[in-house]
């Protein structure tokens, strides 16, 4: 299973990686959607799979008893996904602009388009 | 106050004062004198820190009395402390610029609040003990960054706010692998506890790869070659005051950063990493200084010298002795100072030519003096040119990579330095020296003088080098003490994690 | 969609889900729950709230811009940690008590439950910024008028 995710890993951040290549601003975001969730299951994976309680103390115990998951990974992605998902919500807000103002999202008509307007 | 109160205060201030200045009417004047009081307790309370550090050692907390390495916590020792120090300082000088340059539409607006947002996330990046929250407050810092580069931005700025945030983002997903990839084979993230655990591996390759991410993932932060081409993009467009405090804030996280880890996580394999700083930091002062000769937009010219003064400062790390740690913090100082000074600078030039064009400006040494003095002074510390501070900051560099043997970054250096001098010379002379273009109106403008509020924080930074560069000994002093915590992570552990070994 | 199916269906529902999002925010700290979903599920009340009947009635069903309810949960949430610096004791440690509630064996209050609060205005607040932010220019595609 390990194995599996590690692929899966690899194919995400090499679809996010090309997409980062593209000219389309929305394909470049879309790239680092993917490479967030890559990096996310990568956090997931890399600690190992194992089945466990969820480490919550049982009503009426001290400590809690193996096995049970490591919470810290679980932290750590829930962390990393809002925080992927607050600024990549700015960055579409940015492109949703740009496209409405230049009418395009291609990186190479923006470029030009700024040369014709400082002209 | 306690001292474990004095660590969480920075971050509890600026973020308190920005939720408190956005449930104010939207009105300039709350919001302005609200961030002001903020910037100057923000003041006071990194030098309180930085006195008690300085006397009583480093200190930690545990936020919630969790205790480490479980729970989150904040460790300043005396680099941290002089830095956020240092960050209220800049903080207090570019909003009493704002204040004193941007519409009140606009300090009406959420302006203030994200200043202090990235302010208090640059804090808790200084103060925070473990890798997971660095990731956590730089982000805080970038997403106010973004909001601030993308405020009311014209068109010629979206497209350089796009290219910062998707690069910011991608430089992201490559620290929040390295940290997951860190926490997988190390089990911990608190950076005292990797003092220990890290060497007692015995996977050192692995480890080297995984600091290989935090390099990649902290020079993109810090604008070092080769992932330094966000920064000449999106530096110029925003206005001068925001771009002041981007310049003096934002690449240094990046350089404390790496400061950090590498001094006291990845020491393992010391040989590799050094090397890879020093090809890293020359290459980055090389290519820096070039690409600004051939700038005639004053701001896009002061950009790329950051990225040239960013590859002393990783030079600097690179030698790894204690002489060029000192050096490193003390450049680090003088050069926030000196840079911000120059960009405010630049800001009021603007302001009374209409241009950031260096072609279209001209005779400002006659029209307006004063400006062309707080314009000189920090040009020449830059340069390195004795009194300033500059000069005992590049010394030491040079100093320390001669006693480590390194010819080739001191030639480098001095060869950058001089360099810098020339382009600084540039602008001398096509701003302030020469006959303005004919086809320009020429309109008498009055003379800027300190009543305008324009200059006084440009004042303000150039005083601070002067002092510095006089009484250097100071700072050159605590500087070394600094590097000194820095090379014995022992008194960082052990103020972490108590008596554990 | 048949507009009134879906009048009636967010009418009853945003009630239900706000008063869940309640409970879970304030159950979170011993059981799972906590001022994040609990917050994220006041979010999408007003988000059926405005798919249902548009963007300005969901606006004005949240009463408060939610820049500021953000601003305000910050605040909730940073001052919670304070009481016990007063104490000598770290930021946002915990202070608990036991509110004596007759017919129970003491009701538990403390301080944790307050940043819970915050962390629920701040998660509302900033969720539905994005939301309302990005329906905006496009009211006139939203089902609003029901009839």
């Amino acid at each position: 299973m390990e194995l599996f995710l590690a692929i899966t890993v690899g194919g995400l951040f090499a679809a996010g990686f090309y997409c980062l290549m593209l000219h389309s601003i929305v394909r470049i975001a879309l790239g680092l959607v993917l490479l967030g969730s890559a990096t996310n299951l990568l956090i997931f994976t890399i600690n190992g799979l194992q089945r466990g309680f969820a480490p919550l103390v049982p009503e009426g115990q001290e400590a809690l008893s193996p096995p049970f998951a490591d919470p810290v990974p679980q932290a750590f992605i829930l962390t990393a996904i809002v925080i992927n998902f607050g600024l990549l919500a700015l960055l579409l807000v940015l492109v949703h602009r740009a496209a409405q103002e230049t009418g395009t999202d291609d990186t190479r008509a923006l470029r030009t388009e700024l040369k014709d307007s400082k002209q | 106050m306690t001292p474990s109160a004095l660590l969480s205060l920075p971050m509890i201030l600026c973020l308190g004062a920005a939720a408190t200045g956005l449930l104010t009417p939207s009105r300039a004047w709350p919001r302005r004198w609200l961030a002001l009081m903020t910037m100057v307790s923000l003041s006071v309370v990194g030098a309180m820190l930085l006195v008690t550090v300085r006397r009583e050692g480093i200190q930690s907390m545990q936020v919630g009395g969790w205790a480490a390495p479980f729970g989150i916590t904040l460790v300043a020792d005396l680099l941290s402390a002089l830095l956020v120090l240092v960050t209220g300082v800049m903080g207090l000088t570019v909003v009493s610029y704002s204040a004193a340059t941007l519409p009140s539409s606009k300090e009406a607006g959420a302006y203030y609040p994200l200043v202090l947002v990235l302010v208090g996330g640059v804090c808790g990046a200084f103060l925070t003990g473990d890798l997971f929250n660095l990731f956590v407050w730089i982000e805080v810092m970038l997403g106010a960054s973004f909001v601030l580069l993308a405020l009311e931005a014209r068109q010629e700025q979206l497209e350089a706010s796009i290219k910062y945030m998707s690069l910011s983002l991608m430089g992201s997903v490559v620290l929040l692998c390295a940290v997951g990839l860190l926490y997988g084979a190390a089990g911990t993230l608190n950076l005292a506890d990797l003092a220990v655990t890290v060497p007692g591996l015995g996977t050192p390759n692995l480890m080297t790869a995984v600091s290989m991410f935090f390099l990649v993932a902290f020079a993109l932060k810090a604008g070092a070659f080769p992932l330094f081409f966000w920064l000449p993009a999106s530096y110029h467009t925003p206005p001068a005051a925001v771009t002041t405090l981007f310049s003096a804030l934002l690449t240094k996280v990046g350089v404390y950063a790496l400061a950090r880890v590498f001094t006291l996580v990845f020491t393992q394999d010391a040989q590799l990493t050094s090397t890879l700083l020093l090809v890293m930091g020359g290459l980055t002062m090389v290519t820096g200084v070039l690409g600004a000769v051939a700038q005639y937009d004053m701001r896009r010219l002061l950009s790329f010298h950051i990225i040239s003064q960013i590859g002393y400062l990783i030079a600097a790390l690179g030698l790894l002795t204690r002489s060029a740690l000192t050096a490193l913090i003390a450049f680090l100082i003088h050069y926030i100072f000196a840079k911000s000074a120059l960009f405010l600078v630049s800001g009021a030039t603007a302001r009374v030519t209409r241009t950031y064009d260096l072609h279209q400006m001209g005779n400002l040494y006659r029209t307006q003096p004063l400006l062309a003095a707080l314009f000189f002074i920090p040009a020449l510390s830059l340069a390195g040119v004795p009194p300033f501070s500059g000069f005992f900051a590049k010394l030491a560099v040079i100093q320390a990579a001669l006693r480590a043997e390194n010819w080739i970054i001191a030639g480098t250096a001095v060869v950058v330095g001089l360099l810098t001098l020339f382009s600084m010379m540039k602008i001398w002379r096509e701003a302030f020296w020469k006959a303005p273009p004919e086809d320009q109106p020429q309109e008498p403008t009055r003379p800027l003088s300190l009543g305008d509020g324009v200059l006084g924080p440009c004042m303000a930074m150039t005083l601070f080098m002067v002092v510095l560069g006089l009484g250097a000994e100071p700072l050159l002093e605590l500087a070394d003490a600094a590097a000194g915590q820095l090379l014995n992570p022992e008194e960082y552990v052990r103020a972490v994690l108590g008596g554990r070994p | 969609m048949n507009p009134v199916v879906m009048h009636t269906v967010a009418r009853l529902m945003a009630p239900v889900l706000l008063l869940v999002s309640l409970v879970l925010a304030v159950r979170g700290h011993d059981i799972p729950g906590g001022g994040f979903v609990g917050g994220l599920m006041a979010a999408t009340a007003f988000a059926l709230l405005m798919v249902a009947f548009g963007r300005p009635a969901a606006r004005k069903q949240l009463r408060v811009h939610p820049t500021r309810l953000a601003a305000a949960g910050l605040l909730v949430a940073l001052f919670s940690g304070v009481p016990p610096m007063m104490q000598g004791r770290p930021f946002l440690s915990g202070i608990w008590a036991r509110l004596p509630v007759p017919g129970t064996d003491g009701l538990k209050v403390g301080t944790p439950q307050l940043f819970d609060l915050g962390i629920y205005l701040v998660v509302l607040g900033t969720a539905m910024s994005f939301i309302l932010g990005m329906a905006r220019g496009e009211d006139t595609t939203a089902p609003e008028m029901g009839g």
